[in-house]
């Protein structure tokens, strides 16, 4: 267990600069989510942190050393990987087992790890039978097990969730997160997949094309988004963005988040309703503002459904409003 | 599960295999059975009669010491032209998969070699080693080593070795390659994660992921200089000195069309048809249960 910082890190391909300055400091037992679109730089992010890729400049600490020029299996990390990463001709046992082997571990000791892990991640039936007999959740357990029996320092996540159907990607987060809890490593995960973030995430930063618009508690970066970018990308269905000329006339634009906006007759502005879908809880309708731009409400399933063609009023209240400057920065 | 395509009648499927089985028939079936048919004679030298002796030719042979010797020397030969040909195209595989810019012209130079015809690729082994006019023989000589193949067994066996195994090596090179990139990246990197050095890694992970391709190679490179490396030693030693270097689909060769003992050869080549039926009978069992861990 130890403590994470980042300072300025900045990585770049040749030319092409993909991460322009990363900073945080990360406390002991902390779980991080980094969440960003495909290519923000997230995932090299990750590697740079686990060594797998070089710092281009900035720092990597970890437990207070700097272990820029350090190999990865001397940083006291693990990594669970997307597509698991398993040794496909490797018993269960002997995947958990293969690092403590090569620590050179006592039987016992590796048994034992190996073990108390299998039963923590239910995988004691199966510590025998190869990865390809497993099925996808099963393989993910695996994975965890393995970083679990090092007992590293610091656990990284590289999108371990978004090969699994959608209904056991919810089963294993609610694990992971129990997990993480029970065991009080430092972590550090990766998803493009903002709920994974808002629900695992004691901070998330939220990565924007190699910068880090914003790192936060998630409920904090919910309500208040540095950026227009994170105030998109952060709830769905996402803010909606609307010309602050079209409202009040000031320049800019506002946001305002789907659950905040009401239908009535009259409002701030008029738009034309396109097509509601009804969810059973609530109602996602969607309208046209006069400018053109897509309108998403989110209302109660108690209240009517308004028809097709209709123009409705939609108002919001003043502190629901979101101001962003043409550049995108909160005002 | 395998999908299968069904046909409703049996003409078409038929009609489909025929150039197959004509191509088969006129260069395999009629050869083989003539071959088969001609090793129980004694033809004379110049084909006017037979004289039927059953498997007189085969006892002739198995007792035949230096039919015996080249069994050995083709056991000798065809090893260490598997494992010098694999050996060097694993380690340039290994090599050329660390590479991120510009392997393609890595991997097309070191393809090259597999475009030449065996006998050419002898002449031109044997034009540097040539005792009187070769470049390396008379680097040899400046070093103080005098080469000479024609008289030195272990010398032509090294030399035919070598330039059988170096046309050899673009084709398990681009086998092994393939091997390698097939491993996935990221098992690599957890393995360096988990405290895997080069090493450690190439020896727990690599190898084994890459026994299919190993295996598979090793099949065809036995094939390999059994059989194609005719054109190697006729023009490099021609068998000599003494017998050093008659494997036995050379010994078909001299004793058939040089020796003229014609039921014999054809004998030999019942005997080698015999011996690559089974290492294809091997090599197809294996391909079979293509998933090897």
């Amino acid at each position: 267990m130890a403590t994470l910082k980042l300072d300025n890190v900045k990585k770049s391909f040749g030319k092409t600069d993909v991460i322009h300055g990363v900073s945080i400091d990360v406390n002991d037992g902390e779980f991080i989510v980094i969440v960003g679109p495909s290519g923000c730089g997230k995932s090299t992010l990750l590697r740079m942190v686990a060594g797998l890729e070089t710092v281009t400049s900035g720092e990597v600490q970890i437990g207070g050393k700097v272990v820029n020029d350090v190999e990865p299996m001397d940083r006291d990390i693990a990594m669970v990987f997307q597509n698991y990463a398993l040794y496909p001709h490797m018993s269960v046992f002997d995947n958990m087992a293969y690092g403590l082997k090569i620590a050179k571990v006592s039987k016992d000791e590796i048994s034992e790890r190996v073990q108390t892990a299998a039963k923590l991640l239910q995988l004691e039936p199966y510590l025998q039978r190869k990865p390809r007999e497993l099925s996808g959740g099963q393989r993910q357990r695996v994975a965890m097990g393995r970083a679990i029996v090092r007992k590293p320092a610091v656990f990284l996540f590289d999108e371990p969730l978004s090969n699994l159907d959608a209904k056991l990607r919810v089963q294993m987060r609610l694990e992971i997160k129990a997990l993480q809890r029970e065991l009080g490593v430092t972590s550090l995960y990766v998803t493009h997949d903002q709920v994974e973030a808002m629900t695992l995430a004691d901070r998330m930063i939220v990565m924007n094309a190699g910068v880090a618009d914003q790192i936060g508690a998630p409920l904090d970066v919910y309500a208040n988004p540095a950026t227009e970018f994170v105030a998109g990308f952060i709830g769905s269905p996402p803010t909606n963005f609307i010309d602050a000329s079209l409202v009040d006339g000031q320049s800019g634009r506002i946001g305002v988040r789907p659950e905040h906006i009401e239908l009535s007759d009259t409002g701030r502005i008029t738009a034309t309703v396109g097509y509601a879908e009804a969810l059973g809880a609530e109602t996602l309708v969607h309208l046209r503002a006069s400018d053109g731009s897509q309108i998403t409400v989110r209302q109660d399933a108690a209240l009517p459904i308004p028809g097709e063609g209709e123009t409705r009023g939609l108002s919001w209240a003043d502190e629901n409003i979101m101001r962003f400057d043409a550049s995108g920065l909160r005002q | 599960m395998e999908k299968r395509v069904t046909f409703k009648g049996i003409w078409l499927p038929l009609l489909l295999v025929l150039p197959q089985i004509l191509i088969t028939a006129v260069f395999f079936f009629y050869p083989a059975g003539q071959a088969i048919w001609q090793s129980l004679f004694i033809p004379d030298p110049f084909g006017l009669s037979m004289q039927w002796v059953g498997l007189g030719n085969f006892e002739f042979l198995l007792s035949d010491p230096f039919y015996r010797a080249s069994f050995l020397t083709t056991a000798i030969f065809s090893i260490l032209v598997t494992v010098v040909s694999m050996g060097v195209a694993l380690y340039l595989a290994v090599l050329a998969d660390r590479l991120i810019k510009g392997s393609g012209t890595y991997r097309t130079l070191l393809i090259w070699p597999y475009a030449v015809a065996p006998a050419v690729a002898g002449v031109l082994w044997l034009f540097m080693f040539n005792t009187r006019v070769g470049v390396v023989s008379w680097y040899l000589g400046q070093l103080g080593y005098d080469w000479n193949h024609v008289l030195n067994e272990g010398e032509a066996m090294g030399l035919v070795v070598v330039a059988s195994a170096w046309g050899r090596i673009s084709y398990n090179f681009l086998f092994f390659l393939a091997g390698l990139q097939a491993i996935p990246k990221s098992v690599i990197e957890a393995a360096a994660i988990d405290g895997a050095r080069f090493w450690t890694r190439f020896r727990t992970i690599v190898w084994p992921l890459l026994s299919p391709t190993t295996f598979f190679l090793l099949v065809v490179n036995i094939i390999y200089a059994f059989f194609e490396t005719f054109g190697v030693i006729h023009t490099i030693t021609s068998g000599g000195p003494q017998q050093a270097t008659t494997i036995l689909v050379y010994k078909v060769y001299s004793d058939g069309f040089v020796g003229q003992d014609l039921g014999s050869s054809a004998a030999q080549s019942v005997i080698l048809l015999v011996i690559v039926s089974i290492l294809t009978v091997v090599q197809f069992k294996y391909i079979e249960r293509r998933v090897h861990y």
